[in-house]
Order: structure tokens, then C-alpha cells, then sequence
């Protein structure tokens, strides 16, 4: 049975057309994934589904009916919600008031406590996660149970399509796995799921059936167990990227920084090196390159940020909408900001100066912007940490240091700034990468340390490591 | 240990400054009698009543700048009633609702006009004083008598006692308390200072509870209005000047966040009582109110640090 049905759906934002004749069908029951490059028009798509924006053309179906909200409450009214990837809790609110929010229980007002934290007992029991602790600040959660939470408000409101975007970016495996028996849960309860990730192996660990969009058209559907990767990532690229990580060449040359964590050996970063850093969420990986970096106090370095880039050091924040980038400035204010007293004349700033500067970088990155004067927060995910690292290499750093250079963004970037981070390498720089996604780390990295616990545990080559020996080091699990 | 730390912070507070003020063995007889008591409790009551309205403003994270303005037009309103001899309820009434009104303004601009509430609520006050000045005719406006005249005084200043306007201020406090804790309002008014993405997007009705919050916010602040009437005994469209500052910051004090989400009426009371012990204290001790204005505002900075160093260690 059809639960939805989208045909033709055109949406135009000004003189762009973000989509064109969009068809989508999803069968109760079903997790069906939605797989697209950044910018191929998976969140207008969504955001037509939820109720945003409202399409040009097109029908929608549900059931059989047809569907057109006119917001998103009513979209959540008909039964479909999202769950989007930044996530959206009242962080002071305890656990069961963001469940019922919105729709608590009540007598002439009065909130009728007993029942709503019954409702939300509920709602997390269904999720296996009835153990959760109802009056704690939500705030104060993991990520992964954050989410959870979310999830469950969404159930109170049965739903019968629930889209997920990007639910797993931030997650640890053991999370993502726990995340996954929620899906299939709910799939059992009959209840349609929209799956939107980057991760092509863990769409086919969880979905049925997928839709690959590209520049705002549907150009494939199936069900995933009939195709392969290489044909997904065809579709999704329109080529075919046969390398998604460059050859390395060079070695490496002198020692050129100190890592140290509080505890475990020391680790000395040589120019032209690319060493990775893997470990779980929270194992202080972030802690460490900010420590590094001045940006956190640290007995270990005793330095500031000015002092780190004026030294040729750069990092690159995980956090890239909150830290990294300040997304109401354009483009060339971010990718100049560091160098800003280089390229003023007596404290003088010269726009043309900068702009110029950062139109040479927009080429060679192939940044996707109108120019140097747009606003970063209006361009993509993947576009955003193009500037980001542009910032970086402009300034010029000769130690870079990349925490989750490429989270959250689509595999064609991805493989631009894999190339981009190889090609820093070659000319001598030394890369110090941070990340949790161990494909990356295997396919870029001259060698690979493992933190776990705010310590560095173990660092070897990678040809030493194997994807479960590193797994079972950073768990902590005897070998 | 930590939770109990932060729940009885700013209470820790009111006895270091009560202690500090104790210290001193010229003042100390007086200063720790009920008589004094009661005279801080009275002075306690205008700022405590405009705190309770600041309080639902601030956790649903806005500000009000307007309130001195509107005590002030309230007094003004008060008085003129009185003074064509409507009765008390009326007065009463109308003042309120007069405040409310003012409020219903603000909310609505900000809501409807979505414009941040720090600029509505500045040109408010400006509108507000300004009106104030016209209705009055920019002259004190002045009655024989009212039953009002009594609300923030007893007979008999030795005696048991406390004013009628101290009663109502913690009436008051108890209901706003229990409304903030235990209606869906309340909590609405929680999850609009702590996310207000995610209230709209759960259907919470983010513009009319926005309007509805300085709206009733309003009333509390045209009550605020009208014990200064009391307290005066003449209109005065120049009185309150600078009051919201004292409000927001008993608020602050009480542990509530200027970024929303977070707050409770009786920290904010205690905050207010904080003030009025402070003011009180430093006249017994013949300072200077220049002195007493810097110590002020070096007490908000310290509170508003120490809880900035709470909520850190919690994280």
C-alpha cells in the first residue's frame, strides 16, 4: 500500500528552480531512503513534504487523500513530522515537557501532570529507552538520547510518515545501532520513515527502498538491495567517482608540532604527515586540538589563538554554524578574517582588497556562491566548510588541524576536500585530522591514533591498523 | 549539594547582606527589628510586584524597558480617577487594566511587527512618560483623600501589622508561582524563552502566548503603578524613573536567565527583597545614594557572575 505519493512537484526560489517534477512514493511500513548531494533539493523536498514551503506544481497523496499543508502544525496534524538534524529541544524543559509540548494534557489549563508523564513514559517505552530519567533537563542528555526524546515526541502525535534528517552525523556507532532498532521499530508499527544520510553504508543497513535526487530530479529509485554503492554514488554524482580517496605521495619531513593529551605517549607531527585521530564521541579528540590550539586552558600548551595562527597553526571548528563560520557575514569576511591586518593599510580595510582575495579562493575550492558578498549561512553544508577551509589555506597555516572536516556534507564535496587535504600534505603541511568516521581516517591518513577517555592510547601506521582492532581500542575492550 | 547551591543562591545571598549590614554595632539594634522589617517589606513591594511581571517577560525571553514609564502613567490615571470620585474598585480596575493595556501594546508590536522587544519596549518608554506628562498637564496631579492612602502604610508603624500592599504582593507571588509551575501557560512561557523554534514548531501558539505574557505582565506593572500612587499620595508623571532597572535586576539576582528558559518567582522575590535591604541599609549607614547606586550595580555584576560560574559547573 502507498502511504505517499509525490508526483511532479516543481518548487522555484527566485531564479532557481530547486525542484523539478519530483516524484516520491513510500509504502507504509517502509524506511526509505532519500540520498542526494547537497543542494540536489533533499531539504526542499522536505521542507514541501513538512509544510515549509508550499510547491508550485505538483500533487501529494496520502492514503489515498490528497495532502497539502499549509504549515507545519498541520502537517504534523495529518501525521507527518520531522525530525530534523539540528536538534530542536527546549533545553531547560525537563524530558517529559518537551515530549508533550505542544500538546499537553490539561483541565481548563491546569496541567495534568500524571498524565503527561505517563504519555511520555510511553512514547520512550515504545523506543526501548523507557528508562530515561522523565524529570532531568533535556539539555543535559547525550546527543543520542536528545534525539530519542524527539522521537518520541513525534510519536505522541502518531504519526504516519516520520522524516529524519541526517539523524546519525553526530552520533557513535553503538548509538547509530540503538538509533536503527528505533527505525525498525517503528517500521514494524507500520509507520513510514524518510531516511536522509550521507552514510551510504548505514542507508543500506537500515533501508528498504531508496530515491536518489540531483540538481532538484528524481533520477533513480529501487529497492537497495538490487543495486551497488558504485551505481548510487553514479546516480548521485551523475559520474562515476571511482576514487573517493586520492593516492598519497611524498614523505614526511621534520618534526613540526607536539601532540599531547593528559595522559598517554606523546606524539610528534612531522611537515607533509596526515595523522588521524579516532576515538568515540567524547573521548576528548576535540579537547585535544583545542587544548593544542589555546582555545581551552590546558597545562599542557600555554598559548592563544592569535599566538597559533600568527605561529602558521589553523584549526577548523566541528562546530562550523556556531564557531566556525559567523553565517550572517559574506563569504570574503570569513575567508579573510585571519588575515584581516594583512590586508588593510593603516587599519583600513579595502574591500575590493578582500573580495578580490577571496574570488581567487571560491575558484579553487569551487565554492557554489553568487560571490564574495553573499552571505555564508545562506550557501550549503558542504559549500560552508569550503569557506571554512579556504580561511585555513589562504592564511597560509602549515599545521592544519581538522576536526570533522567533513561532517554532515555530501560525498562530492567530500571527495574535493579529501583531494584538497592530500594535495596540502604533498606541499609539506602537516594535517592533523580528526574524525569519527573511519573510512575517511583509512583512506587519507599516514597514521592513526586512537583517544579514548581524554587519553591517547595507541598510535600506529595505518597499514598496522584493521577497522575492528581500532574499534576494540577505542572502546576499551581487551583484545 | 550543587542543585540545593543553586537553588538557594540568591536566599544565601539575602542573609550574607542582611549579615554584612548586622556587622555594624551602630545600626544593628534597628536595622534587625520588626519595625525595620516591615518598613523594608513595604519598601520591597513596588519593585516585588513589577518583578513578578518581568519574570514571566524575562524566562520567556524578552525584556521589558518600559515599566517606570508605566508605573508613573498608571499613578497619573490613578489619580485622576480619584479625583472625579470614581470608587475604589474602579480605580483599581482601571489602573490594572490601563497597565494591561500598555502592555497588549508592547506585546502586540513585538509579536505582530517582529521587532525585538529591548526597542519596542524603549520607545514605549518614551510613549508612555510622555503621556504621563500630557494627562497630567505636567504638574502633579493631587487629591484630598483615598482609601488607597492606606495600602502601603499601617496605623500604627510599631505594631504587628504588615500594609495591605505587602499582602498583595505575596498573594500574588504565591498565584504567579503556582500559574508558572502548573499550567500549561506557564510552561508554554518556559519553552518560549528556552527554544522558540521548537514551541512554534510543536504547536505551541508562540505569538498569541507572547502577547498574552506582556499583556498580563502589564497588569502587574499598572498594580506596581498604583501602590506608588499609594505610597506618594499625588500623581506624579515623573516618579519611577529608572525603576525597570532595579526590577530586571531583583530578576537577574533571583538566578533567572536574560537569554530565557530559566527563572522562578521566588528567587525573583528575594531578589527585590535583596534591593529594597540593600537601599534600606545604606541609609541607616548615612551613605551617600550616589554610594548606594554603585554598590548596586556592582551587587548585580557579582550576582549575575556567580551564576554564570553555577551554570558552568553544572555543564
Amino acid at each position: 500500500m502507498t502511504r505517499l505519493r509525490l508526483t511532479g512537484i516543481d518548487k522555484a526560489f527566485g531564479a532557481t528552480q530547486a525542484l523539478r517534477g519530483v516524484s516520491l512514493a513510500v509504502a507504509a511500513g517502509e524506511v526509505h531512503a532519500l540520498i542526494g548531494e547537497n543542494g540536489a533539493g533533499k531539504s526542499t523536498l522536505m521542507k514541501v513534504l513538512s509544510g515549509v514551503v508550499r510547491p508550485d506544481a505538483g500533487t501529494m497523496e496520502l492514503d489515498g487523500a490528497p495532502y497539502l499543508p499549509s504549515d507545519t502544525l498541520a502537517a504534523r496534524r495529518h501525521g507527518v513530522a520531522m525530525i530534523y538534524q539540528e536538534l530542536s529541544l527546549a533545553p531547560h524543559l525537563s524530558a517529559w515537557e518537551n515530549i508533550v509540548l505542544g500538546s499537553e494534557p490539561h483541565r481548563l489549563g491546569w496541567l495534568d501532570k500524571k498524565e503527561a508523564r505517563a504519555r511520555a513514559r510511553g512514547a520512550l517505552a515504545r523506543l526501548a529507552h523507557g528508562h530515561l530519567d522523565l524529570d532531568r533537563a533535556a539539555g543535559e542528555f547525550s546527543i543520542a538520547e536528545q534525539q530519542v526524546i524527539e522521537i518520541a515526541r513525534a510519536l505522541l502525535a502518531e504519526p504516519r510518515v516520520l522524516i529524519m534528517d541526517e539523524p546519525t552525523s553526530s552520533l557513535t556507532q553503538a548509538d547509530t545501532e540503538r538509533l536503527f532498532a528505533v527505525v525498525r521499530q517503528l517500521r514494524a508499527e507500520g509507520v513510514s520513515v524518510i531516511y536522509i544520510s550521507h552514510f551510504l553504508e548505514e542507508v543500506r543497513q537500515v533501508a528498504d527502498r531508496f530515491t536518489v535526487l540531483k540538481d532538484g530530479q528524481t533520477v533513480g529509485s529501487g529497492e537497495l538491495a538490487a543495486v551497488s554503492q558504485a551505481e548510487i554514488v553514479r546516480l548521485m554524482v551523475g559520474r562515476e567517482v571511482r576514487k573517493l580517496y586520492p593516492a598519497r605521495t611524498g614523505r614526511p619531513g621534520a618534526v613540526v608540532l607536539t601532540l599531547r593529551a593528559p595522559s598517554g605517549p606523546a606524539l610528534e607531527l612531522r611537515a607533509g604527515e596526515i595523522l588521524g585521530v579516532a576515538g568515540l564521541i567524547g573521548a576528548g579528540r576535540t579537547e585535544l586540538l583545542r587544548a593544542v590550539f589555546g582555545l581551552d586552558k590546558s597545562a599542557l600548551y600555554v598559548t592563544t589563538p592569535a599566538r597559533r595562527w600568527a605561529e602558521g597553526v589553523g584549526f577548523l571548528s566541528e562546530n562550523r554554524k556556531e564557531e566556525g563560520l559567523m553565517l550572517p557575514l559574506s563569504v570574503a569576511e570569513n575567508t579573510t578574517l585571519t588575515k584581516f591586518s594583512a590586508l588593510a593599510r593603516g587599519g583600513w580595510l579595502r574591500t575590493g582588497g578582500i573580495e578580490a582575495v577571496t574570488a581567487d579562493w571560491i575558484g579553487r575550492l569551487g565554492i557554489k556562491t553568487r560571490g564574495p558578498k553573499q552571505a555564508v549561512g545562506e550557501l550549503s553544508g558542504g559549500n560552508q566548510q569550503k569557506v571554512a577551509l579556504a580561511r585555513l589555506l589562504q592564511h597560509p597555516a602549515k599545521i592544519l588541524l581538522l576536526d570533522e572536516p567533513t561532517r554532515g556534507i555530501d560525498v562530492g564535496s567530500k571527495a574535493q576536500i579529501y583531494a584538497l587535504i592530500a594535495q596540502l600534505a604533498a606541499e609539506g603541511r602537516a594535517v592533523v585530522l580528526v574524525s569519527s568516521y573511519l573510512p575517511e581516517l583509512f583512506g587519507l591518513c599516514d597514521r592513526i591514533a586512537v583517544m579514548r577517555r581524554g587519553a591517547l592510547v595507541e598510535c600506529r601506521d595505518r597499514a598496522a591498523w584493521t577497522e575492528p582492532e581500532l574499534m576494540t581500542v577505542a572502546v576499551g575492550a581487551a583484545a | 549539594m550543587k542543585k540545593l547551591l543553586s537553588k538557594f543562591g540568591p536566599f544565601l545571598g539575602l542573609v550574607l547582606v542582611i549579615g554584612l549590614f548586622s556587622l555594624s554595632g551602630e545600626i544593628r539594634d534597628y536595622f534587625l527589628s520588626y519595625a525595620n522589617f516591615k518598613i523594608i517589606l513595604t519598601q520591597t513591594v513596588i519593585v516585588a510586584i513589577g518583578a513578578l511581571g518581568m519574570t514571566l517577560i524575562i524566562v520567556s525571553g524578552g525584556i521589558d524597558l518600559s515599566v517606570g514609564s508605566v508605573i508613573a502613567l498608571c499613578s497619573v490615571v490613578g489619580a485622576l480617577l480619584i479625583q472625579q470620585a470614581w470608587p475604589l474598585v474602579a480605580v483599581v480596575l482601571t489602573v490594572i487594566a490601563c497597565g494591561g493595556l500598555v502592555g497588549l501594546l508592547n506585546g502586540g508590536a513585538i509579536a505582530v511587527l517582529r521587532v525585538t522587544p529591548f526597542i519596542i519596549t524603549l520607545g514605549m518608554l518614551g510613549i508612555a512618560r510622555g503621556v504621563a506628562k500630557w494627562l497630567a498637564n505636567n504638574e502633579t496631579v493631587n487629591y484630598d483623600a483615598s482609601p488607597l492612602n492606606g495600602w502601603m502604610t499601617t496605623a500604627d508603624p510599631f505594631g504587628w501589622a504588615l500594609p495591605a500592599g505587602a499582602w498583595v504582593a505575596l498573594g500574588l507571588a504565591v498565584i504567579t508561582a503556582v500559574m508558572l509551575r502548573h499550567t500549561v501557560f506557564g510552561r508554554h512561557i518556559f519553552a518560549l524563552g528556552s527554544n522558540e523554534a521548537t514551541a512554534r514548531l510543536c504547536g505551541v501558539a508562540t505569538t498569541r502566548t507572547k502577547v498574552l505574557i506582556y499583556a498580563l505582565a502589564g497588569c502587574f506593572f499598572g498594580l506596581a503603578g498604583l501602590m506608588q500612587l499609594s505610597r506618594l499620595r499625588q500623581g506624579d508623571p515623573t516618579v519611577a524613573v529608572g525603576v525597570e532597572l532595579d526590577i530586571i535586576a531583583a530578576v537577574i539576582i533571583g538566578g533567572a536567565s536574560l537569554n530565557g528558559g530559566v527563572g522562578t518567582v521566588l528567587g525573583s522575590m528575594i531578589g527585590a527583597l535583596i534591593m529594597a535591604v540593600l537601599r534600606n541599609g545604606s541609609q541607616q549607614m548615612g551613605w551617600p545614594t550616589y554610594f548606594q547606586e554603585i554598590i548596586i550595580g556592582a551587587v548585580i555584576i557579582a550576582a549575575v557572575f556567580l551564576d554564570r560560574l553555577r551554570q558552568a559547573k553544572r555543564e
